[in-house]
């Protein structure tokens, strides 16, 4: 083939690659690299949408890290959700992994039983879990009450109102079951017939021949979890705005948190600030530490073995 | 191991007692599996019946309805804009979910298939993207489409976005795409085809499993959605959704718990019919999503 040729066939190549990427490259664009740089220009401008934006320099950020008093409440809610909410959803997930491939009789039935609630709509099953977990009403409270057990105030009370959470994430961990079964039945049956010959226990067999098989897996729910956390949103939202009591259409407006702040998360901070306070400087700031945080779980995930990049060249 | 020699022979009463085991075994992973089947049930069923309970008995501790209120749904289904919102809901999450499978399939085939300098680069960027919060960037996106476009007060915003590739999609058919074997591409080639002909007729019959998948996950994202919605369509109730109805729908019918939980079993109640008609679909893709391999 001549020089001309390869080099016209290259051409084409590229070309053809392009063409496929196209919608992508352009998305990309558009709604990734044009609005992320956007946001770090308007974090260093006053800006309420209005009038044209003014360089302030690094007021947005010292008023966002020092003055705005919903910053570390909302950090420290994210570090609590990440330390108990992920934690109870990777154990649970893994439990009921292990209880579906244990179970002999009816375990299609049970799989779909337990994944059921991960798909519920995340507006419907938040408003099903006020009421449910209603201090004066709830069906729970008042089971609990039969039991002689103590009823706390779940979404009303700020000690409680991250448990409750808590518990509307872990009736949705059917994401984490289905793929914790998938890779317990891929862990190789010799090494359990192995183990079982050595006269390794139940909760040995699960130490030294489970665990290390799925550990990568453990990972993967870790770090998504962690990734999620951090974007979490609808559900905090809804739950404290149902249970404040405040109405959408009343006029009054709900300010993020409820009860005392203890639901506040950042990307409701971005909500807060720009679309409530109009204060899109400091929105952007706010979207600037959600991004950095994002992107930290993010190169963790590529960079693990046999990670997300897995496939590639 | 001295262990084998402590063990005594095996006898039929031990082999009985073996047998007991495993009937004690069996009893006590199923408790367990019932235990947590309520678990995950109960809600529903409590959800259920109360949207059947009368104005008042909704507001008491009882479980189960005294009268059963068929008509709670009648209410609920002629409230003004209830449909409207069904309507918006469908248009959002079929018109998205056609728009994002049309547009993710080629780059992900390119990204699967095509050897091409970056195409490292262009992964860990789909990536970034599929792990990028919605909130980072939404304060530019908001005064793009409502001040460039116009188009606030509108799903024309979270709609339109979906023509040019998903990140979550395109990452989960690359995913898919890459369990296809690299000959049945190249006997096509041979036979003659251009690359969107190897597309069209090999690549996609066989990628139909990953396809559904990601139609459904698709599908499913834009129902579920209140971010978008919120930020785009609230000034304009002609333009809610589902997910963002209810919760106003909550605000109007302030203490008629009943008529809000029968209002949630119908927001639910289409997801989980889909569920029932895809589940093999669903459950690959979400086995997909980064694990196998």
């Amino acid at each position: 083939m001549t020089v001309r040729a390869l080099r016209a066939r290259r051409a084409r190549a590229a070309l053809r690659t392009t063409a496929f990427l196209s919608p992508w490259l352009v998305g990309f664009g558009v709604f990734f690299a044009y609005p992320l740089a956007s946001t770090v220009y308007f974090s260093f401008m006053d800006y309420d949408g209005f009038a044209a934006p003014v360089f302030n320099g690094l007021e947005n950020w010292t008023y966002v890290l020092t003055d705005y008093p919903a910053f570390w409440p909302s950090m420290g809610n994210t570090l609590w959700l990440v330390l108990v909410m992920v934690t109870c959803r990777v154990v649970f997930g893994l439990g009921t992994g292990l209880l579906i491939t244990t179970i002999r009789t009816g375990a299609g039935v049970f799989r779909t039983l337990f994944y059921l609630p991960y798909l519920a709509p995340p507006v419907a099953a938040t408003l099903g879990f006020v009421f449910l977990l209603n201090p004066g009403t709830g069906p729970v409270n008042a089971l609990l009450g039969d039991l002689g057990l103590p009823a706390p105030g779940w979404f009303t009370d700020p000690a409680w109102s991250k448990p409750a959470l808590t518990a509307l994430a872990v009736w949705g961990v059917g994401d984490l079951m289905v793929i914790f079964m998938a890779a317990l039945l891929d862990v190789p049956k010799e090494q359990y017939e192995a183990a079982e010959l050595d006269g390794a226990s139940a909760w040995q067999r699960f130490r030294y021949v489970t665990l290390p098989n799925i550990s990568p897996i453990v990972l993967f729910a870790v770090v998504t979890g962690v990734i999620q956390t951090m974007q979490y949103y609808t559900q905090p939202l809804v739950a404290g705005k149902v249970a404040s009591g405040v109405i959408g259409n009343s006029g009054q407006q709900f300010e993020p948190g409820y009860p005392e702040r203890s639901t506040l998360t950042l990307p409701q901070l971005v909500y807060n600030l720009g679309f409530q306070r109009f204060d899109y400087g400091s929105a952007c700031v706010v979207a600037l530490v959600l991004f950095a945080l994002a992107m930290a779980c993010t190169a963790l995930l590529m960079r693990r073995r046999g990670g997300l990049l897995q496939g590639g060249d | 191991m001295t262990y084998v020699l402590d063990t005594p022979p095996r006898t039929t009463a031990a082999a009985r007692g073996a047998r007991r085991r495993a009937v004690l075994h069996w009893i006590a992973v199923h408790a367990l599996g019932v235990a947590a089947a309520l678990f995950f049930v109960l809600p529903f069923v409590f959800l259920f019946l109360t949207s059947l309970m009368s104005d008042q008995q909704a507001l008491t501790r009882d479980l189960t309805p005294d009268t059963w209120e068929w008509g709670n749904y009648t209410r609920v289904w002629n409230t003004p804009g209830f449909l409207t919102w069904w309507k918006n809901t469908l248009l959002y999450a079929g018109l998205g979910t056609l728009l994002t499978v049309l547009s993710s399939v080629p780059v992900a085939y390119a990204l699967a298939k095509f050897r091409f300098r970056g195409r490292r680069l262009a992964l860990m960027l789909v990536i970034s993207m599929m792990m990028l919060p919605p909130q980072v960037v939404i304060i530019p996106m908001y005064l793009f489409w409502a001040k460039q476009m116009d188009l606030s007060g509108s799903l024309w915003p979270l709609i339109v976005p979906m023509a040019f590739g998903d990140a979550f999609s395109v990452f989960l058919l690359r995913q898919f795409l890459l369990t296809i074997p690299d000959e049945y591409l190249d006997a096509a080639r041979v036979d003659g085809c251009g690359e969107l002909r190897t597309l069209v007729r090999v690549v996609l019959p066989m990628a139909r499993p990953g396809i559904a998948a990601v139609a459904l996950f698709q599908f499913f994202y834009a129902w579920n959605d209140y971010f978008g919605p919120q930020i785009y369509a609230s000034e304009n109730p002609a333009a809610w959704t589902l997910s963002y109805g209810l919760e106003s729908f909550k605000g109007a019918h302030h203490t008629d718990w009943n008529l809000t939980m029968a209002a949630t079993v119908l927001v639910m109640a289409p997801v989980i019919l889909v569920f029932f008609f895809a589940q093999k679909a669903f459950v690959e893709g979400v086995t997909l999503t980064g694990v196998k391999g």
